[in-house]
C-alpha cells in the first residue's frame, strides 16, 4: 500500500515537473513515453485503457490541488489536445510580509480551527510559509476572534465568488414549513456575529438578504458560472445593518426600584434619586412596547412611574400573563 | 481515502522543495517540527523528490540537495522552486480571517492587519476580492483597555453584572484571555470568589480597577473548549418547557433550546435547561403573555404570583 502510494506520488511529482518545463502542449501519448510510470503499450488495447484511466484520475488530482492544468493543440495540425503547465498561473508570486503582518497572517490562520475553512486556511498558511513567509506561531494580537459558520457559508461563498445562481430551503420561525428560495449571491456578511446572505432574489424580484442559520438542508447551485454581475460598489453590510440595525433611545422614563433590587435595570439607569420606597431612575429608551416587555420581566420589583403609555403597556401585558397563567390551573 | 493522502502528500511535496530553498541549511529536525511531519516521514519525502525532476532524468535533471550532517539544502529545484498559487478557497480562508480580526474589537496593530490583508489579496490574484465582509460593531476602546491590562498581566477587581442571578457584585479575577464570540467580547479569567473559571462578557463589567499584585491564575488551569461556544448548558441543570406561540419562535433562535415540538395549530413547545429558576421567571414573564409555562410547574406558578403581585404596584 505505501509503495503504491509512493509510485504514485512519485509519477504525479514528475508530471508537475515535466509540464512545467514544457512550452509546447504535450499529448497523453508524450507524456506516457516521457514520464515513468506511465510505461504501457499503446498497441494492447486493454494497457492502453488502463493508462487513460490512470492518466483521467492523476488529471483530476493535480486540478483539484489547485494545479492550473492547460489544454491546447501544439499546432494548428494537430488534433490530439495536449497538456502544459504555464510557469506564472502557477507559482505562487513572492509575498514580502513583514515580520507584524506574518504574525497577523498566522493568528488569521489559526481562527478556523473551530470551524468551516480550517482545512483551506492551513493549507493557504503551509504554502505561504514554503514561499518563505516565517510565522510566529505564539503570537497573539491581544484578542482571540473565535470564528464559527453555519454549514451553508461555504457553497455560498463558493457560488458568490463563480456568480453562479443558488436555491435552497429557508425557514422563517414564524412559518410553518420552509420556503424555496432562489438566489443570485452576491456575497456573504458577517453582521454582530451572525451569517448573511445578500443577493438578488429571483423569486421577489428584489435585493434580500437571508440568515444563514435559517437555511434548511443544502444550497444547491444551477444554471451556468457567470450568470450575472452584483451592482457596481455593492454595500453588502448596508443591506444587512439597515435591516437589524441599533436603535436610538429618545424616550425618558420615570421607573421606581425596590431597594437593592433589579440590578439589571439599575445600570441602565442615567440618573438615580433614592426615596423610601425605593430609588425612582430615570431611563432613557426607544419605544414603548419593547420597553415595557422588558421591565415586565422585572415582575414587582419594577414600577414604572411615567409616561402613561409605557404604564398602561405594562399593565396590558401583566393582565395577560396572570390570565394566561390563570387558565392553565 | 487513499486518494485523499496521495493528494494530501502531493501537497506537501510540492510545498517542500521551496519550502527548503527558502531556508538553505535548515535542520531536518527543525524542518520536521516546523512542517508538523516526524521526522521519518520527512526523510521519506526527502528520498522521494531526491528521484523526480525534468524529463532525461539523468543526474542533472533530478532534483538536488546537499546534506551536511543533519542539515539541508536545496541544489537544484528542477523548476517547482515557488510554492503553488492559493486556490480560492484558501484565499478566501486567510482573507476573511484578516477580516474577522480587523474587525474584531480591541484586537492590537490593525495597521498590520490591513498591511497584511492587502498583500494577500494581491498574491491571491482573485479575479475578485472574497465576496465576504465583516462588521463587529463593539466598545473597541473599552476591550483596548483590558487588552492593556491583560499584556501587564496584574489581576483586576470589577463590578460585574450577572443576568443569570440579576445582581452585580465585585470580585477579583485574574485574566487569561480576551476572546470575540459570536459578535461580543469576553474576558475569561480565573474567578476568586467562584474559585474557578468564568467567561465575563465585557459589556457587562460595569467598573474595573487594575490591582497591584500580578494575576496568577492556578497552575494547569485551561480555557475553555469553545468548538460548541460559550454557553454549554448543564445537562444536569433543571428542564423548563414552554408553550411558545407563533409570533414569539424566534426565541428557539437566541437561547439554546434541547427541543422544539411543533404541536398541532400556532404553539411550538420548546425545552431548554436553566441553571437558576429566577432567571426563567425573568425572561417568561418578559416574553409576555404569548409564551406560557409548561413545566415545571412551580415555575407556572412563580411566574403568576410575580405577575399578579406587579398588578399590586399599580392599583
Amino acid at each position: 500500500m505505501a509503495l503504491v502510494s509512493r509510485s504514485r506520488t512519485e509519477r504525479l511529482v514528475n508530471l508537475v515537473i515535466c509540464l512545467l518545463s514544457t512550452r509546447r502542449y504535450l499529448t497523453a501519448a508524450q507524456i506516457a513515453a516521457t514520464v515513468p510510470g506511465y510505461e504501457h503499450d499503446p498497441e494492447d488495447a486493454k494497457e492502453h485503457d488502463a493508462f487513460q484511466r490512470k492518466f483521467e484520475r492523476d488529471k483530476s488530482e493535480l486540478r483539484a490541488l489547485g494545479v492550473p492544468l492547460e489544454t491546447g493543440t501544439a499546432s494548428a495540425f494537430d488534433s490530439e489536445p495536449g497538456y502544459r503547465i504555464a510557469h506564472r498561473d502557477y507559482a505562487l508570486p513572492p509575498i514580502p510580509l513583514a515580520p507584524d503582518e506574518a504574525a497577523a497572517v498566522g493568528v488569521a490562520a489559526r481562527l478556523w480551527r473551530h470551524a468551516g475553512m480550517a482545512a483551506a486556511a492551513s493549507s493557504g498558511l503551509a504554502k505561504l510559509r514554503a514561499g518563505g513567509v516565517e510565522v510566529d506561531p505564539h503570537a497573539t494580537l491581544g484578542v482571540e476572534p473565535v470564528i464559527a459558520v453555519d454549514a451553508s457559508f461555504e457553497p455560498l461563498t463558493a457560488a458568490a465568488r463563480a456568480r453562479r445562481q443558488v436555491t435552497f430551503e429557508y425557514r422563517v420561525p414564524e412559518d410553518d414549513a420552509p420556503k424555496t428560495r432562489h438566489l443570485q449571491p452576491w456575497g456573504v456578511v458577517c453582521w454582530r456575529g451572525r451569517w448573511y446572505v445578500v443577493g438578488f432574489d429571483i423569486d421577489r424580484d428584489a435585493p434580500r438578504c437571508f440568515r444563514l442559520s435559517r437555511i434548511v438542508g443544502q444550497v444547491l447551485g444551477y444554471g451556468p458560472v457567470g450568470a450575472f454581475a452584483p451592482p457596481a460598489d455593492v454595500d453588502l453590510i448596508g443591506y444587512v445593518a439597515h435591516w437589524s440595525g441599533p436603535v436610538e433611545r429618545t424616550q425618558t422614563a420615570r421607573v421606581l426600584v425596590r431597594h437593592g433590587r433589579a440590578a439589571g435595570v439599575r445600570r441602565w439607569a442615567t440618573e438615580v434619586a433614592s426615596t423610601v420606597d425605593g430609588d425612582v431612575l430615570e431611563m432613557r429608551y426607544a419605544d414603548a412596547d419593547g420597553f415595557a416587555a422588558w421591565l415586565v420581566g422585572y415582575g414587582a420589583d419594577v414600577t414604572v412611574l411615567e409616561p402613561d403609555d409605557v404604564r398602561k403597556s405594562i399593565i396590558a401585558r401583566l393582565e395577560d400573563i396572570a390570565e394566561v397563567a390563570e387558565a392553565k390551573v | 481515502m487513499s486518494s485523499g493522502s496521495a493528494g494530501d502528500r502531493l501537497a506537501r511535496l510540492l510545498n517542500l522543495v521551496p519550502y527548503l530553498l527558502a531556508r538553505p541549511g535548515i535542520e531536518i529536525g527543525e524542518a520536521a517540527a516546523d512542517l508538523a511531519v516526524s521526522e521519518k516521514q520527512l526523510r521519506e519525502d526527502l528520498e522521494l523528490l531526491w528521484v523526480c525532476g525534468l524529463p532525461g532524468y539523468g543526474p542533472g535533471d533530478l532534483i538536488d540537495m546537499s546534506f551536511d550532517g543533519d542539515r539541508v539544502t536545496v541544489t537544484y529545484d528542477a523548476g517547482i522552486g515557488r510554492p503553488l498559487r492559493l486556490t480560492p478557497d484558501e484565499a478566501t480562508a486567510l482573507v476573511v480571517a484578516l477580516r474577522m480580526l480587523m474587525e474584531t474589537p480591541g484586537v492590537s496593530d490593525r495597521d498590520a492587519i490591513d498591511r497584511a490583508l492587502t498583500k494577500i489579496e494581491k498574491a491571491a490574484v482573485l479575479e475578485q476580492a472574497p465576496p465576504v465582509a465583516v462588521r463587529m460593531p463593539g466598545d473597541n476602546d473599552r476591550v483596548q483597555t483590558l487588552t492593556g491590562m491583560l499584556e501587564r498581566g496584574n489581576a483586576l477587581q470589577i463590578s460585574y453584572y450577572s443576568a443569570a442571578r440579576d445582581v452585580t457584585s465585585d470580585r477579583v479575577i485574574d485574566p487569561m484571555r480576551l476572546l470575540a464570540v459570536s459578535g461580543r467580547s469576553y474576558l475569561e479569567a480565573w474567578c476568586r470568589s467562584a474559585q474557578g473559571v468564568r467567561m465575563f462578557r465585557v459589556d457587562r463589567i460595569d467598573a474595573l480597577v487594575e490591582l497591584d499584585e500580578k494575576a496568577r491564575p492556578p497552575a494547569g488551569v485551561v480555557g475553555a473548549d469553545l468548538s460548541d461556544g460559550v454557553f454549554q448548558p448543564d445537562p444536569s441543570a433543571t428542564l423548563m418547557t414552554l408553550r411558545v406561540s407563533r409570533g414569539s419562535r424566534w426565541i428557539t433562535e437566541y437561547y439554546p433550546c434541547e427541543s422544539v415540538v411543533e404541536v398541532p395549530g400556532d404553539e411550538w413547545l420548546v425545552s431548554m435547561r436553566v441553571n437558576d429558576l429566577d432567571w426563567a421567571r425573568r425572561l417568561v414573564l418578559g416574553l409576555g403573555p404569548k409564551v406560557s409555562v409548561v413545566s415545571p410547574e412551580h415555575l407556572a406558578d412563580a411566574v403568576r404570583a410575580s405577575a399578579i403581585a406587579a398588578l399590586n404596584n399599580y392599583s
